[in-house]
């Protein structure tokens, strides 16, 4: 296996883009990443989507998005494991240029999910569609089912939810690309319209349009391109039930920690030696689950430890510096290669307002459904 | 060969809307409805509730009381004015459900109000004559009367189901005569495509109601060489809780014996399971071994099928393996307004989807 | 057109039929053909009627075909001699929701398909 390394970085704004389509946002967030790592070809690409075919109507995106990236003939992966998919699409990326088969990779992430569609119904295929959607359950009703497992069991609160979505907007207002880049207070999240009880509008991630595009090469070729040399040092996937009631823990996303577990093996580093992380902050509750299974704190302390700052940009292990899915926006398909995005700014020392001091080793962890996939890579400034 | 119901149960929705409520809605006097026609409240069924739900747990509850394996009824048929679909049966949903299918025949019937016991009717037909061992018989509805009618008063939601058989320590209620009066009355429709039915205001008294019901009872009464002193209970179809008190007052009936099956005041009119909630009521509270009760369905267009019963000593055994009926009327209810009610019946206009 | 894969699913929707791991005793709806533990060995099992809320929510922004029931109460429920189910709570006060409810199970009519389609029928659960 060769080491890899990202060399080039790419991201449309996040929002409602009324005036951008599917293969326009792809293009953008593409040839941005081309132009950043200054490479002449591609050799392969994986496009990382969720389901344009329910929002756009649209399959075979590896042929659509090849071909409007003027790269006729190049082979071309489409991925899907739900919101995971720009985690999994980046995974793929890295195993083709490690392996060897291939030397310079481009990796998308996109959705457009501004359409017309029904949004709710469209994220619902993410779950057992027909022993979860089929009764009239949700993405936030998902979640919301673990928020009230998690407060019931270890007394975690809705303030301490807030905090999470609070401090995510700190990020996210000094980010230029997210679709919300506004402060908001605790009080804003606690009277948020309710969605599914105890989760209210701020407590989710809203729904985007947007894309994000990196370019992987080995690490010798890296030379040629750059002097700021971004190795992935750990990458971890994993998989749970997908429905959310056969799992035998519900506030555990175990799938999660299998795929933390891996990336941790892989990079030889333990969760105190990470500087910074992306985690897949669909909503607030996620957040707080996702850090645990990470090992960025203890079991069922997820909240007391966002609480107490811990993960705002000065604190122990700052979380979601991008503004996370909650203020920089979810595009499902993109979050996961938008993640890697933020990770590289970071390391690259580019990240502005929202630069972390001494930003050595990130970590991104993207999710599929209420858990049912998980994605983790570490990235290492050499 | 004695035949008779080896089985039964009820069910009724938990919401309710009073008639206060209805009549704040539409300028009445909620007096003259309580005074007049003798109905408090009516159920109403939840949004995810139809004929198919109703008929599906009272025929649950009747299995538990026949303790039989479902395979081995012979058939099932659901007698309503409100099943779900204009083509494709009720039946076949309730039997799959309730692990009765495929050795079984099947067919929805409709007669208005009487479409339950007219089921009822053939399933002890069928038993009689050999042709099957068990057969199930339903009452349901979830009928609607049209904003502003009097009906609207009435029209509720329930039903009762009934397995009839031959097994001599199984029969519960015996059924010792039965006897059908039928004309071409044209009181109460429904045509293709229309949302409610129509009536004929008055006429569906004396000439629909009363002649049917009171023709059909004194006939059978007779056959039997019965007076009302020598049965203990009576059911008649129940529109409203005035008609059946003057129906059973005509054949010699005192209020007393009428008045454990009249449900009509708190439940409202079930329609096809009227009668049919009529004697589950009776055979959950009063009656005893060894009682005879009267039943009389009506239905408009119009025709009464009557039945005389014997209860049995199993009647001690089975009554409280399942929710009786007047504590699922006078248990756990929600009380709607008249808003909530019109968007649980399907009375606001929507717009589609696109 | 939602018949054919709703007419596949009406074993479990209208009896909760699923089944059991001979080696490790686990319940499952829907059927698996393998069990987690590794196991091929399952038999047929119709899960019970009755449990408790394990966790719930109150939906409040529902998918187009659900957007007249709103608000419902949807809930994982732990059925009596194994097995979990998801399924909304009928005829019950959102207020009285609550984790350790015990509930029965009832059939009802989950949603229709449309102005004009089939209705589809299945579980509900509903406070005691």
């Amino acid at each position: 296996m060769r080491d890899v390394a990202v060399i080039g970085i790419g991201i449309t704004k996040f929002g409602e883009l009324w005036w951008q389509n599917l293969r326009e946002l792809y293009v953008e967030a593409a040839l941005k990443a081309i132009k950043d790592a200054g490479v002449d070809h591609l050799d392969s690409m994986y496009v990382g989507c969720m389901t344009s075919g329910l929002f756009c109507a649209q399959e075979h995106l590896g042929s659509l998005m090849a071909d409007y990236l003027g790269q006729k003939h190049l082979p071309a992966y489409r991925i899907e494991s739900a919101c995971a998919s720009g985690g999994l699409a980046f995974r793929l990326g890295y195993i083709e240029v490690a392996s060897g088969m291939s030397d310079i990779v481009l990796v998308g992430g996109v959705e457009k999910m501004l359409t017309g569609a029904d949004a709710t119904f469209a994220l619902a295929s993410a779950a057992d569609q027909e022993y979860e959607a089929f009764h009239g359950n949700t993405f936030p009703g998902l979640y919301a089912m673990i928020a009230k497992a998690h407060m019931t069991k270890y007394g975690t609160t809705r303030e301490q939810m807030a905090a999470v979505a609070v401090k995510s907007h700190d990020n996210g207002s000094k980010n230029p690309n997210a679709q919300f880049p506004l402060k908001i207070s605790k009080e804003m999240v606690l009277n948020a319209t309710p969605v599914a009880d105890p989760l209210g509008l701020f407590d989710c991630s809203p729904v985007s349009d947007g894309a994000a595009a990196v370019i992987l090469c080995p690490v010798e070729l890296a030379k040629k391109y750059t002097d700021t040399i971004i190795k992935v040092i750990g990458s971890g996937a994993a998989t749970s039930t997908i429905a959310l009631h056969q799992r035998d823990d519900i506030t555990f996303l175990d799938a999660v920690y299998q795929a933390g577990k891996r990336a941790y093996e892989v990079a030889g580093l333990k969760p105190e030696d990470i500087d910074f992380a992306e985690v897949h902050d669909c909503f607030t509750i996620a957040e707080i689950c996702c850090i645990e299974a990470l090992g960025f704190c203890e079991v069922g302390q997820g909240g007391p430890f966002s609480e107490a700052g811990n993960t705002a940009l000065d604190g122990k292990v700052p979380i979601n510096t991008s503004g996370g899915l909650k203020s920089k926006g979810h595009p499902v398909g993109a979050t996961g290669v938008a993640q890697i995005v933020e990770l590289v700014e970071q390391l690259r020392g580019s990240a502005g307002e929202r630069q972390v001091k001494n930003a050595k080793r990130g970590l991104a962890q993207n999710m599929g459904g209420s858990g049912g996939s998980s994605v983790v890579h570490i990235l290492e400034v050499q | 060969m004695a035949v008779g119901i080896i089985g039964y149960g009820a069910y009724v929705p938990r919401y309710r809307i009073k008639a206060e409520e209805i009549a704040a809605q539409w300028g009445d006097d909620p007096e003259v409805i309580k005074r007049g026609l003798l109905l408090y409240e009516k159920t109403v069924p939840n949004q995810d509730e139809d004929t198919v739900t109703i008929a599906y747990q009272a025929a649950k509850y009747a299995l538990v009381r026949a303790g039989i394996d479902p395979r081995e009824i012979g058939a099932i048929y659901i007698g309503s004015e409100s099943h779900p679909y204009a083509v494709k049966p009720s039946g076949t949903i309730v039997a799959e459900a309730l692990g009765m299918t495929p050795e079984i025949h099947i067919a929805d019937y409709e007669f208005a109000c009487k479409a339950g016991a007219e089921a009822m009717f053939v399933c002890y037909s069928h038993v009689k004559s050999g042709n099957m061992r068990y057969a199930m018989a339903i009452g349901a509805d979830t009928s609607q009367g049209a904003p502003a009618d009097a009906l609207e008063y009435s029209a509720a939601a329930g039903g009762s189901a009934f397995i009839f058989g031959a097994d001599e320590d199984k029969i519960i209620a015996e059924v010792l005569y039965t006897y059908s009066f039928t004309t071409d009355t044209p009181d109460f429709w429904r045509r293709e495509h229309e949302m409610y039915p129509q009536h004929g205001g008055r006429f569906t008294g004396e000439p629909a109601y009363f002649k049917h019901v009171v023709s059909a009872g004194r006939n059978i009464m007779e056959m039997a060489g019965l007076t009302a002193k020598d049965i203990q209970w009576a059911v008649f179809h129940m529109p409203n809780g005035k008609f059946p008190l003057r129906a059973g007052q005509k054949l010699g009936f005192k209020k007393e014996q009428i008045e454990p099956g009249w449900v009509v005041p708190w439940q409202g009119n079930t329609y096809s399971g009227a009668s049919p909630n009529g004697l589950t009521a009776t055979l959950d509270s009063a009656a005893k071994p060894g009682d005879l009760i009267l039943m009389v369905s009506f239905g408009s267009g119009a025709g009464s099928d009557s039945f005389i019963f014997r209860v049995t000593e199993r009647i001690n055994e089975v009554r409280d393996m399942v929710p009786k009926l007047w504590d699922l009327i006078h248990g756990r209810k929600f009380y709607l307004t008249y808003g909530q009610y019109a968007k649980f019946r399907g009375k606001i206009h929507l717009n589609p989807d696109v | 057109m939602i018949v054919p894969r709703h007419y596949k699913e009406m074993p479990q929707r209208y009896r909760l039929q699923g089944n059991r791991c001979k080696a490790c005793g686990k319940v499952f709806l829907p059927p698996r053909l393998v069990c987690p533990c590794g196991s091929e060995d399952l038999e047929d099992y119709s899960l019970s009627w009755k449990g408790k809320i394990l966790s719930y929510t109150i939906i409040r922004t529902p998918p187009t075909q659900f957007k007249y029931q709103k608000p419902y109460a949807v809930a994982i429920v732990e059925l009596e001699g194994g097995g979990t189910v998801q399924c909304q709570v009928t005829d019950t006060s959102l207020e009285e929701v609550e984790i350790g409810k015990e509930v029965e199970i009832v059939f009802r009519k989950i949603f229709s398909e449309g102005e004009a389609g089939i209705h589809c029928y299945g579980y509900k659960c509903r406070v005691v």
